[in-house]
């Protein structure tokens, strides 16, 4: 069983952990919407926001190869989707080549797309592991409900995050129950009818998994609409935190309009 | 005499795809008793106790305090019948203990103040006060089995029902959950196959079989009646 793999180190103490989620929320969404929006040539613009996440990081007392090995992640998503960009922007050329058939040629205005395109994700996806790892899942789930987040898709993702541990803990059983069975390794052909059969029995298990739970929330009184406690509270502390943030977020795009 | 808590007549049951499920029955549970439901599987003893809170309806007449169940008081009737299932990955759906014993109290529409003293007397009530910020998905299945049987003992329900409380268990978890069970101050109804159980909590034993009851009596004298259980898959038959 994988403990906590989502929100690791989100139950560490520091300044930043100690915030409302509410208002890291808040922050983390703008920064995000701030680092979309810079245009592709404010290099300076970059720095800036990387200077923020980095004071953030350092104030969260969090081991820094955490950030690093977690922000990874986003690479190859990005490099798919971006990699060819290169190729198809028009503008100056920086170098061409042959390939068999083709003349494939790469510009200069192309290489700077991939680059920013890069710097945001790679910005954007450090912001929101500052949040994962700093508010507890449900702190979040919290936050967002009192944001006014539609209260059904807080309550998906409040159960995805309390049966996907479950789902997984499934599939390593049923891998191991397949195992046990698989004489010699197989065809890898004769395989994937395998794992065809055993993606339906899982989602057959976790449907009927659904109704036994809707069974046991029913037996609760339950009757459609989900109702919880206030328990958040929004201190000074919180208020002075987006003021900070918001203020250097909207100063940089001042700064960029500028200059 | 004592108070009836639940009285079922005449009960019968059959689901759609057409099996007949339950067969005209009738029982009556009295306040302060400690039932033991038992059956082979297959008996209809967990779609009966879905009877008990009105999840499953159906023709038979069953009373609880002395009321019908209908759609009107159905939030009532929740909040009196403590149901627990079987899989406690089932019951406990919510991200922390603490919000999972909140639950019922939450949409039986306690006051913040109400709920929070629920949760903490439910905990204690199962030996488990101090569990409230952790995970249900961190906890042991006897730690989630006792969480369980929080989550509805937070409603202060009249008779507490519960399937198969040793499932899954091993010796020790499966006493511990005894003893838990024993301490509790309400009327219970425990579906289970496990004879050693029965014997340690309860007085009466009913037996279902094939939808009916085939015995109804004290349990000293059924868990002795070996020929009895043989004949309903809860015991081997003497060899020889």
């Amino acid at each position: 069983m994988k403990h906590s793999f989502l929100d690791r180190y989100s139950d560490r103490d520091s300044v930043i952990h100690r915030l409302d989620p509410r208002g890291k929320l808040v922050v983390t969404l703008a920064f995000i919407v701030a680092v979309v929006l810079t245009p592709f040539s404010s290099w300076l613009a970059y720095g800036l926001y990387f200077a923020v996440i980095a004071v953030l990081i350092a104030l969260s007392r969090l081991p820094v190869s955490h950030f690093l090995k977690r922000s990874l992640v986003i690479i190859p998503f990005v490099l798919l989707m971006a990699v060819f960009i290169p190729f198809f922007k028009e503008g100056e050329v920086a170098g061409s080549y042959n390939l068999w058939l083709w003349q494939v040629s790469v510009t200069h205005s192309g290489l700077q797309v991939l680059w920013n395109i890069m710097a945001k994700a790679w910005l954007s996806i450090l912001s929101l592991i500052l949040l994962t790892s700093t508010a507890s899942f449900t702190g979040i789930l919290k936050g967002l409900e009192q944001l006014r987040m539609p209260k059904v898709i807080v309550m998906i993702m409040s159960f995805m995050y309390r049966y996907i541990f479950l789902l997984t803990d499934e599939v390593l059983r049923m891998k191991q129950a397949r195992d046990s069975r698989n004489f010699g390794g197989g065809r890898k052909l004769w395989q994937i009818g395998t794992v065809g059969n055993m993606i339906g029995t899982l989602f057959i298990r976790s449907y009927e998994r659904g109704e036994r739970v809707y069974a046991s929330m029913v037996a609760r009184g339950f009757d459609g609409h989900s109702r919880t406690l206030e328990r958040l509270c929004f201190s000074r502390r919180d208020a002075l935190f987006i003021a900070v943030l918001g203020t250097a977020l909207i100063s940089i795009g001042l700064f960029n309009l500028i200059s | 005499m004592t108070e009836e808590i639940v009285t079922i007549k005449n009960l019968s049951f059959g689901y759609p795809d057409g099996q007949q499920a339950l067969n005209d029955i009738n029982l009556t549970i009295y306040r302060g008793e400690s039932v033991a439901l038992v059956g082979p599987n297959g008996a209809g003893k967990s779609t009966l106790i879905l009877h008990f809170n009105g999840v499953l309806r159906s023709n038979g007449h069953i009373r609880l305090l002395g009321k019908p169940i209908d759609d009107k008081n159905l939030k009532w009737v929740r909040s009196k019948v403590g149901l627990v299932f079987q899989n406690p990955d089932d019951q406990l759906f919510s991200p922390t203990v603490f919000d999972d014993v909140a639950f019922g109290p939450i949409n039986m529409g306690y006051s913040d103040d109400e709920v929070h003293q629920a949760v903490t007397k439910a905990l204690e009530m199962v030996g488990m006060a101090g569990f409230e910020k952790r995970s249900p998905h961190h906890l042991s299945i006897g730690e989630k089995k006792r969480i369980a049987i929080a989550t509805v003992l937070s409603m202060s329900p009249e008779i507490l029902v519960i399937d198969e409380p040793s499932s899954n268990l091993d010796p020790r978890g499966k006493w511990e959950l005894i003893w838990v069970l024993e301490s509790l101050p309400v009327t219970r109804v425990i579906v289970s196959h496990d004879l050693e159980l029965v014997e340690a909590l309860c007085q009466r034993v009913i037996i279902l079989d094939r939808g009916q009851v085939a015995a109804d009596g004290a349990a000293k004298d059924i868990l002795a009646d070996k020929e009895l259980l043989a004949k309903h898959g809860l015991a081997m038959a003497e060899q020889g």
